[in-house]
């Protein structure tokens, strides 16, 4: 480093932690988003400048010379060796979705401090080292998938638990997101009509595209999106419409319904018809909006009126149930570190990436960016009166269902609000109420709106800011629903084959149907638990989604440690090993709480030893109505305490599993992991 | 003044590389949903696989939409 850079580093550091500071210990006063923006850019520079390329060069030792798989089998289609910012685009856009901008918003809760403090801690020491230790593991084994490295690195036992945790993780993401989807739609005809439009859009798109103008996806989006904003404009009149409204406004449950039966026939469809063409939408809907919010951020500048710190992270708050430790880390996964990353990172990206020293740039500066977004995501929270925000996020079995009522709730919280201010919130961004709608869309729907409409259209153009912005995340969301029941369907066919080999033909259309079945029935119960659940679904499913998410991690953790050792580079296994741990504690923690926690708020069981009580009694608790609803709830919270003590299983399994791999890689003087394509070096891992 | 622009610390963009840029972002912006460089591809074929013939664009669009999607995605959450 020469002395310019070296100053320009220590400004970078100085600047970063005077914005930190501001950000952590203001207190009382309001401050300025910008502050948050600038520690969390600081940090991203740091940290890939000094931890970033340490990973690449001292931990991987990233070789220029070694051929990746994108030359060893290139083939013009899946193996192609890309320029790094165009890979880079694409990592980004295949890791970012909807997890990174709820798990903050649901977070705010507690304060925008400790979730951003989680967030940059975790992205650089666990998110970011992840996805580039899985990336550079998957490029040396010609682009293997995390299933297949943990076979062959592992063995079989470890692959087949891994193989059972990301299923159950893809049952629960599909849940949560179609929940999402349900809280932000129920009684909005605006904003059912618009994500309904979205159905026959992408129809009209897919038929263009194969028959009217082949393979044609920049006009075709172009259209797409047109249609698309007509539909939005659209919504206003038919939401105000007397006589067409009604068709358009929905229960829970009817959403919930709709979506399952979508999920099953969309699923089932060739993908040429509905799947990609709204991929193709929702993906560029999703980078543009993504943009359009960091510059609305960096524009607007606008104060954060959240506290840093609220009374909630003794773990009372009504949005999810815990203890800052270990829930604040389990309800913030994308954004931090987040499982599925390592799916992407060991899907296309290893298969077109043109050198390994390109690894740190595109594996640990992609997390950095969707961390980022995860920023942003608490800032949109963040900009909103908090008394608005807690009346948006908190179940309506704590506030009620009227304004006057969920205003005075709030006020015991400490946090002021009037009722007018929450109805004439509403009726800004063209809702009849915005109470209860909790998921993080709507609430970062409305602070996307606040943002927006100071930069153009004022409070007239509100309404269409929040519904734009529901309508990205839905329409995301939609196309993981339909790929998800896919993906599962596959899954399915492909554990029942093990055992009835039969049951693998992709081909037939009985195995189709039934394996799509299996898969949606699944996800869809566990989604209609949700939407009739008191407590609003999200409080009882958002946690599950994260230890899952979190497990995920700590089985990816596991496996880049486990690999490290063998490389014989144990100098370096902290670099894995901690993050592996940290997620350990967490998971086990959060898992065992949500099991065994005394209190019914957080624990299952507790929770289902309350309404069986009752129920011996024949007494009726709210909110069930009836003895069937008792039992239903009994149910449903068995089922609930069995997926989560399954989830501590996997980890615990996994986590002895990589230890005795440990041992037994220490007690070999000689490398033993399985790379492929070393010639040169010497070292041939068939 | 010719002189004083092209003494500039930094490059302006001339033509040729405002048009890799745009060629970039395009580039990009059709491998974000899983569609790869066609000409690539034909150039890859030709120079390689002589004997083998090349699919049309519109073949090789149908077999990448069908290699994103037809398995399922695992889309992040």
């Amino acid at each position: 480093m020469n002395a310019l850079s070296k100053l320009l580093w220590v400004g970078i550091a100085v600047l970063g932690a005077i914005a930190l500071a501001i950000v952590a210990l203001s207190r009382g006063e309001m401050i300025n988003s910008v502050w948050l923006v600038a520690a969390a850019i600081c940090t991203y520079l740091i940290a890939y400048r000094f931890y970033g390329l340490f990973i690449g060069h001292t931990v991987m030792q990233v070789d220029a010379n070694r051929t990746t798989p994108a030359y060893r089998h290139n083939d013009g289609l899946d193996y192609v060796p890309t320029n790094r910012y165009v890979l880079f685009g694409h990592h980004f856009a295949a890791i970012a979705g909807a997890g990174p901008l709820v798990g903050p918003v649901l977070a705010a809760q507690m304060g925008y401090l400790p979730g951003t403090l989680w967030i940059l801690a975790g992205v650089v020491f666990a998110g970011a080292v992840q996805d580039s230790l899985v990336l550079f593991l998957s490029t040396r084994r010609d682009g293997r998938s995390l299933g297949e490295i943990i076979r062959s690195e592992m063995g079989a036992t470890a692959g087949g638990i891994a193989l059972i945790g990301v299923f159950l993780i893809m049952i629960i993401i599909l849940a949560v997101l179609a929940l999402v989807v349900v809280k932000a739609l129920a009684g909005s005809p605006w904003g059912a009509f618009t994500v309904m439009a979205t159905i026959p859009i992408a129809i009209f798109m897919g038929l263009y595209l194969r028959f009217i103008r082949p393979g044609k996806i920049g006009e075709m989006s172009i259209i797409g999106f047109v249609l698309l904003m007509t539909a939005l404009i659209y919504g206003r009149s038919i939401a105000e419409s007397p006589t067409i409204a009604p068709y358009f406004n929905y229960s829970g449950e009817m959403l919930a319904i709709m979506l399952i039966s979508y999920g099953f026939v969309a699923s089932v469809l060739p993908v040429w018809l509905l799947l990609a063409p709204r991929d193709y939408l929702s993906t560029f809907l999703k980078i543009g909006a993504i943009g359009a919010l960091a510059l609305g951020i960096l524009f607007v500048m606008p104060p954060l009126k959240m506290a840093a710190v609220t009374r909630f992270i003794d773990g009372t708050g009504p949005v999810f149930s815990g203890a800052l430790f270990p829930f604040l880390f389990i309800t913030i996964a994308c954004g931090a570190v987040s499982g599925f990353h390592a799916l992407i990172s060991s899907g296309t990206t290893p298969k077109m990436i043109e050198n390994e020293t390109q690894i740190p740039f595109i594996g640990y500066g992609g997390m950095l960016m969707e961390s980022f977004v995860a920023i942003m995501a608490m800032v949109a929270a963040s900009v909103i009166e908090p008394g608005v925000y807690f009346a948006m996020n908190s179940p309506s079995g704590l506030i009620g269902t009227d304004a006057a009522s969920a205003a005075a709730k709030i006020g015991s919280w400490g946090f002021v609000v009037t009722p007018d201010m929450l109805t004439e919130t509403a009726r800004n961004v063209g809702e009849t109420t915005i109470l209860s709608r909790a998921g993080g869309a709507p609430t970062l729907a409305v602070g996307m709106a606040e943002i927006f409409s100071n930069v153009l259209g004022g409070k007239a153009l509100m309404g269409f800011w929040y519904h734009f912005a529901i309508l990205f995340e839905a329409l995301f969301i939609l196309t993981a629903v339909d790929a998800g029941t896919r993906a599962c369907r596959f899954m399915v066919q492909d554990m029942i084959g093990a055992a009835v080999p039969r049951f693998r033909n992709t081909e037939s259309w009985s195995n189709n149907l039934l394996a799509t079945t299996i898969a949606v029935s699944m996800w869809g119960y566990i989604l209609y638990t949700g939407v009739v659940d008191p407590l609003g679904g999200i409080n009882t499913l958002w946690p599950l989604f994260g230890i899952s998410n979190q497990m995920l991690a700590g089985i990816a953790l596991v496996t880049c440690t486990v690999v490290l050792f063998k490389m014989k580079r144990e100098k370096y296994a902290w670099v894995a090993a901690l993050p592996a741990l940290w997620l350990l504690v967490c998971t086990l923690t959060a898992g065992l709480q949500k099991v065994f926690h005394d209190d019914p708020a957080i624990g299952f069981l507790s929770h289902a030893s309350r309404f069986g009580d009752a129920l011996a009694q024949g007494k009726v608790l709210a909110p069930a109505k009836n003895i069937d609803q008792m039992r239903q709830i009994v149910f449903n919270d068995y089922v609930d305490a069995t997926l989560a003590f399954v989830f501590v299983l996997v980890v615990v399994c996994i986590f002895v599993l990589g230890l005795l791999e440990i041992r037994r890689a220490r007690a070999n003087d000689r490398p033993t992991m399985r790379e492929i394509g070393a010639e040169h070096a010497g070292l041939a891992h068939a | 003044m010719r002189e004083a622009i092209t003494n500039l610390p930094w490059k302006l963009p001339d033509a040729g590389r405002l048009k890799t840029l745009v060629a970039r972002i395009k580039e990009t912006s059709r491998l974000m949903v899983g569609i790869p460089d066609y000409d690539r591809y034909v150039e890859h074929m030709s120079a390689n696989h002589p004997e083998q013939p090349i699919m049309s664009y519109r073949e090789f669009f149908d077999n990448r939409q069908q290699a994103r999607y037809g398995k399922g995605m695992k889309r992040c959450c």
